[in-house]
């Protein structure tokens, strides 16, 4: 019981949207799909929904090819980025109208309905038309709607990209509860990495019409399976570098260098790319095992508490990501902390290496 | 200084524009003889024998009854198919879709005197000759690609996620159309119908080419200046302030959305 995609393609035009994927969802989890905009979130989506044919390949559904079957006969439901509902029905028919097509009895609509909206905190608007409330409410119809059907596979297009700060969070904590009762395979898609560990689960990453990775959220995080997963999960995006190993010491140039990890000392002397992510250097010694690198700040955005300072080390554009402000002049030079411990290093087919 | 010109500017226009109006219903109160004798601002002798006449007469009145019958056969005739039409216009993508959508427009830029004799010629042959349905297949060559251009402009304007979230919730189409979507572009089917009407309503030539007696629209009527009893200005007065009454009324209705049908429904 999930959904799998066997090599499953999407070319339109000249341009392929999804290159061949295969991907297996179980059952009753919450699937992450994480990537850019462009990188073929919503394609993938709409193809598991059967709103989309594949160029080639099968979608299986709870063992069964569905691969063409209209989306009036599977147990899909689907939410929109943008806030889709019927605008000539109140809140209460909107979230029945699944309900209603499926001659569902008039007692058993009203009951479940309104535990529907009890749950998405919509008891108060049920006869209001969706038009008369704020974005965030009208998103909570379209998921009411969405989950009220108890389908088998709940589709989130990336439904909190056009709320405000302090509904998308508000929203993005009940996340998990709704769905944890359902049983329903869940997935969603993000373009923020963020997003994707605060709601947990599993995540596939895409990259470019491919999915670069899937595995539980943490363990893509931490332990990125390629450079591309590396680059999705990582905002800013994760800083880069070739690097040379020549006997135990990975050399970023002839004046910096650092000794490998014990794991990867009888690793074969050649160019490695290192991946850094922005946090891992800071702009302040730390107690960790620290190298030091003298290099030029290009850009420093400073938030009410974060610096997310861009630049130039050693001919590599860096961004480096800490607490605290740090103002920083254009052109200026500073010392930069790589915590060499935290790196990752990817061969030269960008696998990441473990030993 | 400025605030009084501010008013003085707009209120000479209006004026300027209500004086042909005001003239009109002015002289339909008016017996033909003041009309044609001195000039007088309002009616000195106020009569309402113009109105009474067209009631009663019926090769007044049934001008009227025929007008209304072909453009209500009209408009719903253009609508209905413009509907389907125009939702495949806006959600498909076919060969040559484009410039489909384009001729339909090239439509209207022809004058209808150009389609006057072949009309005439094909009805004739065909017996449809004097009837109201010739009127208003006639007026549905250039009331359907404007009906079309319209209702797409308001449809393109409903997401297509939309039709999706409907299929997803187990809507076949059908029922999707008809529960969902024409209700929602229920402002945009008005101001189509009110386009179609308003056309088929002032349109003169086609009418009364395909015309004689059984399906005699009012405007033909009207041009009629002159009859046995002389001329008649004060009943052809009351007869136009009569034929501005239904704009009015249908223009009541879509005044909200109005600005929207004369962009196409591209606003």
């Amino acid at each position: 019981m999930a959904i799998e995609l066997k090599g499953v393609t999407k070319v339109v035009g000249t341009e392929t949207h999804i290159y061949p994927t295969d991907l297996r969802l179980e059952e009753g989890a919450f699937n992450v799909l994480l990537g850019t905009t462009l990188s073929g979130k919503t394609t993938l989506l709409r193809l598991m929904a059967g709103l989309e044919l594949p160029g080639s390949g099968e979608i299986w559904f709870n063992g069964e090819n569905v691969t063409g079957v209209p989306v009036q006969k599977r147990s899909v439901s689907m939410v929109y980025q943008q806030f889709i509902n019927y605008p000539n029905f109140t809140v209460f028919d909107n979230i029945a109208s699944p309900l209603r097509v499926a001659c569902v009895a008039r007692s058993e609509i009203n009951s479940r309905v309104e535990n529907m909206a009890g749950l998405l905190k919509l008891d108060n608007f049920l006869g209001r038309q969706p038009a008369e409330l704020s974005g965030g409410q009208q998103q909570r119809i379209a998921i009411a709607r969405a989950l009220v059907k108890n389908s088998n596979l709940v589709l989130l297009d990336e439904p909190l990209a056009n709320l405000d700060y302090k509904l998308r969070e508000e929203l993005r904590d009940e996340m998990p509860r709704l769905f944890a009762d359902t049983g329903a395979t869940v997935v969603y898609t993000t373009t923020e990495p963020l997003e994707a560990l605060m709601l947990g689960g599993n995540t596939a990453t895409l990259y470019q019409g491919a999915v670069s990775q899937y595995g539980n959220t943490a363990t893509c995080y931490r332990q990125p399976a390629n450079l591309k997963t590396a680059k999705v999960f990582s905002d800013p995006p994760i800083n880069t570098a070739q690097v040379t190993k020549r006997g135990e010491r990975f050399y970023l140039d002839d004046k910096i260098s650092w000794v490998a990890p014990t794991s990867l000392r009888s690793l074969k002397d050649e160019v490695y790319t290192v991946g850094l992510r922005p946090h891992h250097l800071s702009l302040e010694d730390s107690e960790q095992e620290t190298v030091s690198i003298e290099a030029e700040v290009e850009i420093a955005e400073l938030s009410g508490s974060e610096s997310v300072v861009h630049l130039n080390v050693r001919g590599n554009a860096w961004v480096s990501e800490s607490t605290g402000i740090h103002p920083f002049e254009m052109g200026q030079r500073t010392n930069v902390y790589m915590q060499v411990a935290q790196c990752l290093y990817f061969d030269h087919t960008h696998k990441l290496v473990q030993i | 200084m400025s605030r009084s010109v501010k008013w003085l500017v707009p209120t000479i226009y209006i004026l300027f524009l209500m004086l042909p109006i005001y003239w009109l219903i002015s002289m339909s109160f008016k017996t033909t003889n003041e009309i044609l004798g001195a000039f007088s601002l309002w009616p000195q002798e106020f009569t309402l024998e113009n109105y009474k006449k067209i009631f009663t007469d019926p090769t007044w009145y049934n001008g009227y009854i025929n007008s209304l019958i072909y453009v209500v056969i009209n408009t719903v005739i253009s609508v209905s198919v413009a509907l389907p039409a125009a939702y495949a216009f806006s959600r498909y993508r076919f060969l040559g879709d484009k410039h489909l959508f384009f001729w339909l427009l090239t439509n209207r830029m022809a004058p209808p005197a150009v389609f006057a004799l072949p009309f005439f010629q094909l009805y004739s042959a065909t017996g449809l000759f004097d009837t109201h349905i010739a009127v208003a297949l006639a007026h549905c060559l250039f009331n359907i690609p404007l009906a079309v251009w319209i209702l797409e402009g308001f449809m393109s304007g409903v997401p297509k996620e939309l039709d999706e979230t409907a299929y997803l919730d187990g809507y076949s189409f059908w029922r999707f159309f008809v529960r969902i979507f024409i209700p929602t572009i229920a402002a945009g089917i008005g101001v189509a119908m009110f386009f179609c009407f308003m056309y088929s309503w002032v349109e003169l030539l086609l009418a009364k080419t395909l015309t004689s007696v059984n399906a005699k629209p009012i405007a033909a009527t009207m041009t009629r200046t002159a009859s046995t009893s002389g001329y008649e200005l004060g009943l052809l007065a009351a007869a136009g302030t009569l034929t501005i009454i239904p704009g009015a009324f249908v223009i009541y209705f879509v005044r909200n959305y109005i600005a929207r049908g004369f962009a196409l429904g591209r606003v």
